[in-house]
Formats: C-alpha cells, structure tokens, sequence
C-alpha cells in the first residue's frame, strides 16, 4: 500500500502528513508533503473519504426518491444541486415548468451561490487570521439561510426543488426577509472589502501565490470563479441559458492573475451579481393565481374535515410545506400528473386523487423518462455542475454520473503548491472552495 | 449550422471510425471505435474545432452486451461555445482504452476514477492507481454485477 511519494521521495526530505483531519482540510482530503524544510518538494493528494457511493446508490433510487441524495453533494448550496438535477430529468421527460416556478429556482439559486462564496471566503479567510471577516460572513449567510429556511423547511437539505417545479410556494412573507437579507448582505461585503483588499497579511498570503495560467486552467478543466480568475469569462449562466438568466442583466467578472487574491476578488464581485439577480427576480416574481394563502388547514385537520363536512366544500390546505395545495399547485408546478405528486387536497379526500398518488410512489410506476441519455449543466458555487444521467426506461436511472468542479479543481492543487511553502497550501485550498461532499460523492 | 460541421468533418475525416453519430435531446453524439480515440481527440483539439476542454469523462456498465464498458467522454470548446460526446465501446476480456493524460491533465484523475469505480484500464496513464476506494479494496463497486449491500470495511464492524 506505499503510495506514489513513499515511493519516490528523497531519503533526506521529510514526509509529513496533511489531513485527513485537519482544521484547513474543510472536510477530509490528506495531502502528503516531502518537505525540504518549509518548502514543498512534493505532494500527493488522496480523496476518497467521505465517498458513500452516491452514483451507486442513485442507480437503485427511482427518480423521485433520489432527490435528497443531491442535497449533500455540495451541501453549502444544495438548491443549486436540486436544480440541475432536476432540469437533467426534465430534459429527458421534456416538460416545461410554469414562470412562477422558474422564477423561484433562479431566486433560490443565487440565494444558494452567495451563501457558497460567503462560506468558501469565510474560511479563508478565518485560515489567513481573519476572524473577524469570518463571523460577519457567517452572520450574512444565517439571514439568507433564514429566507430559504422559511419556504424551504431546511436550512442545508432542502429537496426543495421538485421535477417539475418547486415543492411549495414561497412563504407569504419573503419578500421583506430577502430584502433583509440582501442589505445585510451587501453591509458584509462592504466592511470585508474594507478589511482585506488592502490589508497587508490577507495580501501577502494570496498575492502571487497559488497562480494558475489560463492554459493550466483549461487543461485541468476549471470551471467557475476559479476559471474566471484567470481571465477566462466562461460562465454556464451566460455560455448555455438555462432557467431564463439570459433575461436577465448581470456581469462576469473576471480576475487577471489567477492567483488566490483574484479568486477571492472573483467571488466577492459575483456574490454582487447575484444580488442584482436576487433583485431583479423580485421585480419579476408572476402573482401567484390564487395570490399566497396565510390560512388552510393542516394535512390531519384536512382529513378530518373531510369526514364530517360536506365533501362539496372546498377544502384549503396551507400552501407552505405542509403540501402544494390545490390552489397553487398550478402556479408551482407541471400541469402533468404522470410526474408531480398531485394536489394532497385530492389526496387525502377523493379516492382518484389517492390511486394517483399511490401510482406515483409505487416501485416500477412513478416517474419513467424515455429511453437516452442527457448531460446538463448549471453553474454550480464553484463551478459547472453537470448531471449525465442515462436512462433505460424504466423508473429508475440506468447511470447517473455528476461532473463535480471540485474534482477538476483539486487535481490541479499537488502543481500549484509544488515548491511553495506549507503555510501556502491553506490559502490556495481555502480560495478553491473544495467542497468533499461533491467531490468525493 | 457550425454543428453540423464538427460531426461531417469527423465523418469525412475519419469514415472507417465513425460508427454513429446523432444528437439526442440536442447533445452532439458521436460513437468511435476505441483505436481511433487519440487520433479523432488530437484532431478536435486543433482548430477550426478548438475542443480544448475535457469537460467529463465516465464510464457506463452495460454487462450482457458483447462490448461490456461504454466510454463517455464530454468535451467543450470555449472559442465555439460547443460540446461534444464522444462514445466508444469496450470488451469486458480487453478493457483498455488510450490515455488522455497526454491532452489533458484532468484525465489524470478522471481515468483513475473510472478504473477505481468499472476496472477499466487506461494505456499510457503514469499513476494508474485508485482514487477514492483503498488499495485493499476488492473489485470495482459501480459494475451493476457488484451488490449494492457489500461492505470491505477495514476494521471488522461490531456484531
């Protein structure tokens, strides 16, 4: 079992190792070093600790079922995760889904992306000494969670994005806590401009350090804001459309030097971005048809009252996670009762809306794309996550394999370190955002 | 229209190599012969097609079939904003196929996940090792043959 530098290394040079569990290694990668002092001889990076099979796993899940799984691959913007997998299934069954609903994903995603660049900067910064920048991040990020917590029911596994739509209406009121958020937000960035663009020790731990050329980037597959730091204005947002961002207006911004600082740069002008989108899909949110209903009644007080009221009367469930009701389940979801659950009204009422249901959930029925195979992408928090998932047919997929950005990413960290010191391995892995839980899948 | 192009130029270029070409729900396809897989790469980096990103590489199981392993590659071209899928087949008895490592240097680690995950091996690959099972582990867990249920733990588990 000796690895490839127990092999090779230079019997005079020291092996030390990095992980698996270290405070900087943001989940659990070991880096081994041959040091020659401080500086790095050389590396090797093993990953595989938190894999837990998830493309096995999704191969024996049908493709309801297999939502939540998504949710802990990138598990700091799982919306986003949601998202691409469910275009993905989509575009194989080809249904399209109603604005309300695509305004809310495209909300709910860049609600998800600042979350993932606060997160990623956060820790960087706090691994630089800037602790500081580190809690108010954290605090900017607890007021957008608070919004997605809200319409979501969860903070971090949200399955929230559904085939077809999105599992309920935004909560009734959304628009004062986003609006919250967003100058929160935008207070954060400017103090953590303030308190690292020119701050000496922030600068002398990224500048010039961990650099990558435009022709490296493209050779380990970069994607995202890493990509874009080198100067490179690819983004899947712009590059292939997808939810309707090519109606909207924002920038890419892009870096010059490919180096840490320009990284860290990328991502705080992007999260600016995001906030124009943010913004805008408030401006563009479709009424609900129904308009949010405060009141209905709980799933069990439904059931009850289906028993002793009279069945002719319209019964309202409350439209925020305790079910899509009725009355906007239109607004939110396909209007095709092969691949959404129906209204739970009809459900937990009518004997039609229950045989539906079980059709829905029971093993070899459900959800059955077509035979193909299909590859989409969306711009994930750190690049473009991609879904190509091939389908025999049946319910559930044959082969579901995930492009995961951070992959490509940290493939290229043993090049960027090599004959660096060891105090920089902690910003240039800090500022790539590698996310275990996608990469190791 | 510049499509199409990519797909005839390979065509024309390559006639005893092409097996198929399609583009299902949109996504340019093409199947190869796996010989021909280094030459048909070095071509589609060079312009006018400028492929110089490996965006994804898989592999799919397909056991029964007479060639069991199906190679999936993704490339992009970012001066033509384009992608393109490349398959080919491989038998379960020679289940090698050329190294991109040579193209691209994300090849790397890709081509070690899929030998870790399917046994497929990869001719000209430097550090052909696995990549996120341990060096104890036995066979190759994303083969369909492979049960869903079966543990290697290192450490015996409790009873």
């Amino acid at each position: 079992m000796s690895s490839r530098i127990q092999r090779e290394a230079r019997p005079e040079s020291l092996l030390l190792n990095m992980g698996p569990s270290h405070p900087a290694m943001h989940g659990a990668v070991r880096i081994m070093l041959e040091l020659d002092g401080e500086r790095i001889l050389n590396s090797e990076i093993e990953v595989g600790y938190l894999h837990r099979g998830f493309e096995k796993t999704c191969e024996n899940r049908t493709y309801f079922s297999l939502l939540p799984y998504t949710d802990r691959l990138n598990y700091v913007s799982p919306l986003i995760n949601n998202a691409g997998y469910v275009m993905a299934v989509e575009k194989l069954l080809g249904i399209a889904v109603p604005e309300r609903a695509r305004v809310i994903r495209v909300l709910m995603s860049e609600l998800s992306r600042i979350s993932d660049h606060l997160t990623c900067l956060a820790a960087m910064a706090m691994e630089c000494g800037a602790f500081t920048v580190f809690l108010y991040k954290i605090k900017a990020r607890e007021f957008l969670w608070d919004v997605i917590e809200a319409t979501t029911g969860a903070r971090m596994t949200t399955s929230y994005i559904r085939i077809g739509g999105v599992r309920a209406d935004l909560h009734p009121d959304y628009e004062p806590a986003v609006q919250k958020a967003l100058a929160e937000t935008r207070k954060v960035l400017k103090d953590v401009h303030g308190l690292l663009d020119k701050n000496k020790i922030f600068l002398n731990r990224t500048r010039d350090i961990g650099v990558m050329t435009q022709d490296g980037a493209i050779s380990y597959g970069w994607t995202g804001p890493a990509l874009r730091s080198t100067g490179i204005a690819y983004d899947v947002r712009k590059a292939h459309p997808y939810l309707g961002y090519d109606r909207l207006a924002f920038d890419i911004p892009t870096g010059e030097r490919g180096d840490n600082f320009d990284r860290y740069m990328v991502r705080m002008r992007e999260m600016e971005q995001s906030l124009r989108i943010v913004e805008q899909c408030l401006a563009q949110m479709p009424r609900s048809g129904a308009g949010v209903m405060a009141g209905g009644l709980e799933p069990a007080e439904a059931i009850r009252a289906s028993r002793t009221r009279n069945p002719a009367q319209p019964i309202k469930l409350s439209p925020n996670l305790e079910g899509s009701g009725k009355a906007v389940h239109k607004d939110i979801l396909a209007d095709d009762q092969r691949f959404v659950i129906p209204p739970k009204e009809e459900t937990y009422t009518s004997i039609e809306g229950l045989i539906s249901h079980f059709k829905f959930f029971m093993k070899g029925h459900g959800i059955q794309p077509p035979k193909g195979e299909v590859y989409v992408s969306v711009e994930g928090g750190n690049g473009e996550l991609g879904y190509y998932i091939v389908s025999d047919g049946t319910d559930r997929p044959y082969r579901l394999h995930l492009r995961a950005p951070c992959l490509h990413l940290l493939a290229s960290l043993e090049e960027l370190i090599k004959g660096r010191m060891v105090a920089d391995i902690i910003p240039t892995f800090g500022s790539m955002n590698i996310i275990l839980g996608e990469l190791d899948r | 229209m510049a499509e199409k192009t990519t797909l005839e130029a390979l065509k024309q270029k390559f006639p005893e190599y092409v097996v198929e070409m399609s583009a299902p729900f949109g996504d340019e396809t093409v199947v190869i012969r796996k010989e021909a897989l280094l030459e048909i790469v070095a071509f589609l980096r060079k312009p006018p097609f400028d492929f110089q990103m490996l965006l994804d590489l898989t592999c799919v199981d397909h056991p029964g079939r007479s060639d069991r392993f199906e190679m999936v590659y993704h490339l992009f071209s970012l001066a033509s904003n384009r992608r393109l899928r490349i398959k080919l087949s491989l038998p379960e008895q020679a289940a090698v196929v050329g190294s991109l490592v040579r193209f691209w240097k994300n090849a790397n680690w890709l081509e070690r996940e899929v030998f870790d995950m399917f046994g497929v091996r990869f001719e000209g690959h430097p550090d052909l090792r696995r990549l996120f099972m341990n060096d104890a582990f036995e066979g190759h867990p994303l083969r369909k043959d492979y049960p869903l249920r079966k543990r290697q733990p290192l450490i015996p588990l409790r009873k």
